[in-house]
């Protein structure tokens, strides 16, 4: 039995429809990510599931049972909000205490978890101060380490990166992966950044408009992404506007228009006659001198058009004869063989076989 | 960081500073301080025959005494008037809190749209004048047999301050972050729990400004007694008035006044000293 089942939850503001029949199921011990752009819908299933929003249709249940119209102080649900939320008149010892309190537990039981949960998160020594004498960080494990005190049966975090700056959330990624390892709480987690989806997941359910457009392991996104919306989200693709030839058992045989022929993998569902696009991470494509193409199964002739160079890779803009432009990533981990390519020059791009998926429209 | 950046400011807008504060300080150097250093003097100094003050130096000798200090605080009738003062005070600031913060709890959680105008309800009496509202208290009085009693004095108190304590609570509260009761009540914290351990803490200096602004005039409140109380009623700012407008006795007025101010500014200190949020975990 899963943790939490969401059963067609459904919620309206006016005319919107903030979720559109979304069914989802949490196993216990998982690192679950929602990811989307804003006003997907994401915040709204979080706030329902932690119970200040109630749903129009459908229901939520943990560990089997419903939790329709159990307020939020009765759910074993905590949630790190994005502000982190710290009572400002309250040490770190005091905001962290504060659930145990709610819960009733005795002083002594209080003190002491108290002193172990911020060992965990790395704070006794902030134990007697207030929240503004924090950092950012500081302020971030706290707000998690009153989460998690009186392990919730689910944490949710909203965004609660968001406001730390790019070093320091690299950093906390990290820890929270530690620590929701160490503490085996299910975490949801709620972003609007594909990169902290992939880097802290076990499993990931991408939305837009209301709906779960598709779950799976991070890996299994990026690599097969379902549609374009999911392909686009996450990571950077380029997308090749394909009608399919051939579909074989043995292959796939794509045909884009002004450019010539693509050979892919097969795959189901996919027949002769169908539209759509071909879709190609810029770490999968080749850039090889004019001609020397090797056992690159599609290649084609273009022109480096920009270059982008980021330290650990280049990123080349390369115009194909037709004029669509497909983007390249090159490592740079050879200082001695990089030859930087200039604007200008003509070079060949091509990628093996099983590289890219064919997306329907 | 933001106080950090303000110091900045303000160490280059020095001079401006300097310009902005200095008519404000001259005005309370003229109006505020040299009357009360000319009323200490004066509570040191012999009444004049015809009122006003003898003069301090006369027949080649200072005429200084601490007369009228004896005389305050050699007859319990002063102590009395000024514990009944005290009382009084309390009370009406204690009835005040009470019916002001559910007010500005309600007007703080209303349609952002709505509080403009509720606010402008609350201070709408200022627009007409204090004595004529308190008449008005004669006339609903009168007819209830409660007229001249202390009820009557405590009711008008409350009438008159109520707005005072309203503003400063309503503006704290106003300010409250949402997102903290919904942590406190994502943590487990009930209706009650989440304004005992959240909202109340945090509203503590709504609440002592609205006090200071409520307890100190109704302190010295010499109109409302008068009208709406019996002789037995007095208070000490009917008694400060008497002694300039009636008795004609400037050193005691004066007497009364100073230690009457003392012990507002005792009073303060001590609600300093116990208002002052904690620093550390116990």
């Amino acid at each position: 039995m899963a943790l939490l089942d969401i059963r067609n939850v459904s919620r309206r503001f006016g005319d919107l429809k903030a979720l559109d029949d979304v069914s989802l199921s949490i196993e216990a011990g998982e690192f679950f990510t929602l990811v989307g752009p804003s006003g997907c819908g994401k915040t709204t299933l979080l706030r329902i599931i932690a119970g200040f929003d109630d749903p129009d249709g459908g229901d939520l249940l943990l560990d089997g049972q419903s939790l329709a119209g159990m307020p939020p102080e009765k759910r074993p649900v905590h949630t790190v909000f994005q502000s982190y939320a710290l009572f400002p008149h309250l040490t770190v010892a005091q905001n962290v205490a504060f659930p145990l309190q709610m819960a009733g537990k005795s002083e002594s039981e209080i003190r002491s978890r108290v002193k172990e949960t911020l060992e965990l998160v790395h704070l006794t020594d902030k134990a007697r101060q207030f929240p503004h004498e924090l950092s950012g960080g500081q302020r971030q494990r706290v707000a998690l380490a009153r989460s998690l005190i009186n392990n919730p049966r689910l944490l949710l975090l909203d965004e609660p990166l968001a406001a730390l700056d790019a070093r320091l959330r690299v950093q906390i990624q990290g820890e929270l992966i530690a620590l929701q390892r160490e503490v085996g709480i299910t975490f949801v987690f709620v972003t609007h950044s594909q990169e902290e989806a992939l880097a802290l997941s076990h499993r990931i359910a991408v939305m837009n408009e209301g709906r779960i457009v598709q779950i799976g392991a991070p890996e299994q996104i990026y690599s097969s992404p379902k549609n374009r919306f999911v392909a686009d989200f996450i990571g950077t693709i380029n997308l090749l506007s394909v009608d399919v030839r051939e579909a074989t058992s043995d292959h796939l045989r794509l045909h884009a228009a002004g450019l010539g022929e693509i050979t892919s993998v097969p795959a189901s569902g996919v027949a002769a006659g169908q539209r759509g696009a071909f879709a190609l991470r810029p770490e999968q494509v080749n850039v090889v001198a004019p001609g020397d193409f090797q056992e690159l199964d599609n290649h084609f002739h273009g022109t480096v058009r920009d270059h982008l160079y980021l330290g650990d890779v280049t990123l080349y803009k390369i115009a194909l004869d037709n004029g669509v432009v497909l983007e390249a990533l090159l490592t740079n981990s050879l200082p001695g063989c990089v030859r930087f390519l200039e604007r200008g020059d003509p070079v060949g791009v091509g990628w093996r076989r099983e590289a890219g998926v064919f997306l329907h429209d | 960081m933001t106080e950090k950046r303000r110091h900045q400011v303000s160490q280059r807008d020095a001079p401006t500073r300097w310009l902005v504060s200095l008519p404000p300080t001259l005005f309370l150097l003229v109006f505020f301080l040299a009357p009360a250093l000319l009323m200490i003097g004066a509570s040191f100094q012999q009444p004049g025959d015809f009122g006003g003050l003898a003069p301090a130096w006369q027949n080649g000798q200072l005429n200084l005494s601490l007369e009228t200090y004896h005389f305050f605080f050699g007859d319990w009738i002063y102590a009395e008037i000024f514990f009944r003062s005290f009382l009084v005070a309390a009370a009406t600031t204690l009835i005040c809190l009470l019916l002001a913060y559910p007010l500005a709890l309600a007007i703080a959680g209303s349609a952002r749209r709505h509080r403009h105008l509720l606010v402008l309800l609350v201070i709408l009496p200022f627009a007409s004048n204090f004595l004529i509202r308190v008449y008005a208290w004669i006339i609903l009085l009168g007819p209830a047999d409660l007229l001249y009693t202390p009820f009557a004095v405590i009711a008008g108190m409350v009438y008159v301050h109520l707005p005072f304590m309203v503003l400063p609570l309503y503006t704290n509260l106003d300010r409250h972050d949402l997102a903290l009761l919904e942590a406190a009540q994502d943590l487990g914290a009930g209706t009650w729990t989440r304004f005992r351990r959240i909202t109340l803490p945090l509203s503590l200096p709504g609440i002592w400004a609205g006090s200071a602004l409520v307890f100190i005039p109704v302190l010295g409140m010499f109109a409302i007694p008068e009208l709406l109380g019996g002789t037995r009623d007095i208070l000490v700012g009917n008694l400060i008035k008497e002694q300039f407008l009636d008795n004609r006795d400037w050193p005691l007025g004066s007497t009364l006044s100073i230690v009457l101010t003392a012990a507002v500014l005792l009073l303060a200190a001590l609600s300093a000293l116990v208002g002052r949020p904690r620093r550390s975990a116990p």
